[in-house]
């Protein structure tokens, strides 16, 4: 018998079906699952008030990282109001079912999506759900990881399973090599910018090619972060030696003769030469330029050389109604006018940061800007490392210096301002620069304009005081 | 979970893109442990002026216009529900009343979170929304369509109608107000089975910290 050619999801997905429910839904058995205090405090207290039960508190972990505050000395209180009842909520509730816990003070506590791979609880050719949408990022391992809501959760925690709909495949191709000062940030901005914000709605995303092959494992994940960003179920590198590297040694990693066994496995997970996909998309990205989002979606794009668009113009290509109405609204919510050079624009306040940008060659990336510059004059810069781990890791090499002495304030680890939950706020600014995934509107704060660009932009623009890239720098 | 089967209504069109969850429900409006309660906090950026002090309507915003005060269904532009996973989206949503969203696409997360909740979203053409969407502003939201989830069809206030797809057993799941959890813990012990299967193939997954 001659096997029909798979995909590498086709095979996560087939191995992990417990049942065919029709019509391309099935029962997926979930090998990990990860909470946060925000919908995971939610998931928990239903669960127990439903009188239900954890199935394998094992598999399930859970950190603090939405709600509380990253300033120093924090704890369960929080500038938001309700904050500490989330928390609390998620230690009793991890508690009650017996579900590992990485407290605030924990030294593995940080954003999900972050310690899920640091720790090695996110593995290549495993399932895994968090109730965050960018879950995603651990397709970066080459795992099968998206977000489900807080009912996803507690589905996951009761019975190991959650149902979803069979995605379509979509291979995107990224030939050539990013230039040393182009990022997977601003890859996965212009795959954004070309293909449209729904552009991977209803698929599973594969991305691979030179380019791809090229990134380090913590780019793989910002890359696949924003797989939902491209309305994709998720975002997926097929393992490779770097991956098996990366993993080898971490904490809830495989050891020993198990080891072995499973990256006999991991080697062997990749997409068949002949594998048909529903959607190929190439893009050659060696003369890709850093990017900058002007609006409020990341389809917003352009390179931070180039000027806002005109929603009216040909060029744009807009049949959609809708689409031109968002684009307008952007306009006016951004405060901008078409035509507007990105490099003339002032920034308010920079922020490092996010499941996104936050990791430790992220703050590398930006610490090698900022060395021996100043961040600009009235402009609030704020760095929030992605985990305590990245954060000691950073301090052990003295990147917290270089980015104190330039200005920046050093924070603990969590989401912070990635989103504007009612505490923690910019202090008034209007214009942001941010590592991070949405520029939606009132995302980073009521009224506030965010601008997302990768790191090394985000910490050149500081020092600018304006939008600017690395390209726009002197020589210090 | 009340079952969904037929509804006439009118319906609230919300005609812009990509209108994602953090514009649905903002993150600090959702202060509670909790599901309940939402409704008044939905669109709370767009449907009230001075949202932090005094919230007071916003004329303008469809939600707060005569004929959608109550609306139960609602028409946007494609990618509806994108961005966080948050189901506080789509517990404003229900609260507030609403049952069925049509859209030419939809958040994938958001999606699920609908069918969990009992709110059916249906995609349709962008053309057929922008119809229907026209349909009712003309009528001054007077017109009424109707959703038929055992026809698994809309008809536009012309009497137009329009089939849409959904896979059977979420259809099933919403026409009989059936809970997920309750029927995937009724599979738990064919789960079991599969997992100790997964175990025996790959047992990296379920070793040292990680067994049972």
């Amino acid at each position: 018998m001659i096997l029909k050619p798979r995909t590498l999801i086709d095979k996560l997905w087939e191995a992990h079906s417990v049942a065919d429910l029709g019509d391309g839904v099935s029962l997926l058995h979930i090998d990990r699952i990860f909470l946060h205090e925000r919908s995971g405090a939610v998931a928990l207290r239903s669960l127990k008030a439903a009188g239900r039960t954890v199935c394998r508190p094992a598999l399930a972990f859970a950190t603090i990282d939405h709600i509380v505050d990253t300033e120093t000395g924090r704890g369960d209180h929080t500038k938001f109001s309700g904050g500490s009842e989330f928390i609390r909520a998620m230690r009793n509730g991890a508690g009650d079912f017996g579900i590992t816990f990485f407290d605030i003070n924990d030294a593995r506590q940080g954003i999900t999506h972050v310690v899920a791979a640091e720790q090695g609880i996110a593995l290549p050719g495993a399932t895994m759900v968090c109730g965050d949408s960018h879950t995603c990022t651990l397709g970066g391992l080459g795992a099968l990881a998206w977000g489900v809501g807080s009912s996803g959760i507690e589905q996951a925690l009761a019975t190991q399973t959650v149902e979803e709909r069979r995605p379509q495949s979509m291979r995107i191709r990224c030939d050539g090599r990013l230039t040393a000062d182009v990022f997977a940030k601003d890859l996965v901005l212009s795959l954004i910018g070309q293909f449209g914000a729904s552009g991977g709605a209803g698929f599973a995303i594969e991305f691979t090619g030179s380019a791809v092959r090229a990134l380090p494992i913590e780019a793989r994940m910002t890359l696949c972060n924003m797989a939902v960003e491209f309305a994709g179920f998720t975002g997926i590198v097929a393992p490779d030696d770097q991956t098996i590297q990366y993993v080898q040694g971490r904490p809830y990693a495989p050891q020993g003769a198990l080891w072995e066994q499973a990256i006999k496995y991991w080697h062997g997970l990749a997409s068949d030469d002949d594998a048909l996909f529903d959607r190929d998309l190439v893009v050659n990205v060696s003369s890709l330029a850093p990017q900058v989002t002007w609006g409020t979606s990341p389809q917003h794009v352009v390179s931070t050389d180039g000027a806002v668009p005109d929603p009216g113009a040909a060029a744009t290509g807009l049949t959609d109604p809708a689409q031109r109405l968002s684009m307008e609204a952007a306009l006016r919510y951004m405060d901008l006018t078409p035509g507007t050079r990105m490099g003339s624009i002032p920034i308010d306040a920079a922020f490092i940061g996010s499941c996104t940008n936050a990791r430790l060659s992220d703050l590398r990336e930006a610490a090698a800007v900022l060395r021996g510059r100043k961040v600009a004059p009235g402009v609030t810069a704020l760095c929030v490392p992605g985990s305590t781990e990245v954060k000691r890791a950073a301090e052990n090499e003295g990147l917290d210096r270089v980015f104190k002495d330039a200005g920046f304030e050093w924070r603990e680890s969590g989401c912070s301002l990635c989103f504007f939950v009612g505490g923690d706020n910019f202090g008034g600014a209007r214009r942001v620069i941010s590592t991070t995934n949405r520029n939606f509107e009132g995302r980073q704060g009521p009224g506030v304009r965010s601008h997302l660009a990768s790191p090394a932009t985000v910490a050149a623009s500081a020092t600018l005081g304006r939008i600017g890239s690395v390209r726009d720098l002197n020589t210090p | 979970m009340q079952p969904f089967t037929i509804l006439r209504a009118p319906a609230a069109p919300l005609m812009r893109s990509d209108i994602d969850t953090d514009a649905i429900i903002p993150s600090r409006e959702m202060t509670q442990v909790g599901k309940t309660g939402l409704g008044s906090r939905l669109f709370a950026n767009w449907r009230y002026i001075d949202v932090h002090q005094k919230r007071e309507e916003r004329a303008e915003f469809v939600l707060n216009q005569a004929p959608y005060r109550h609306a139960q269904v609602l028409l946007a532009g494609e990618n509806f529900g994108c961005g966080s996973s948050r189901e506080g989206a789509v517990w404003a949503l229900h609260d507030f009343g609403i049952r069925c969203i049509i859209a030419p696409s939809f958040g994938s997360i958001f999606r699920a979170n609908c069918l969990r909740n009992g709110l059916l979203p249906i995609i349709l053409e962008s053309t057929t929304v922008e119809k229907i969407a026209q349909q009712m502003e003309v009528s001054n939201g007077s017109a009424s369509i109707v959703i038929d989830l055992i026809a698994c069809t809309v008809t536009d206030a012309d009497g137009t109608n329009y089939p849409f797809s959904i896979p059977p057993q979420q259809r099933e799941m919403l026409l009989r107000g059936l809970d997920s959890i309750g029927l995937a813990i009724n599979r738990l012990p064919e789960i079991n089975l599969f997992h100790e299967n997964l175990n025996r193939q790959q047992p990296w997954l379920f070793a040292g910290h990680l067994k049972d």
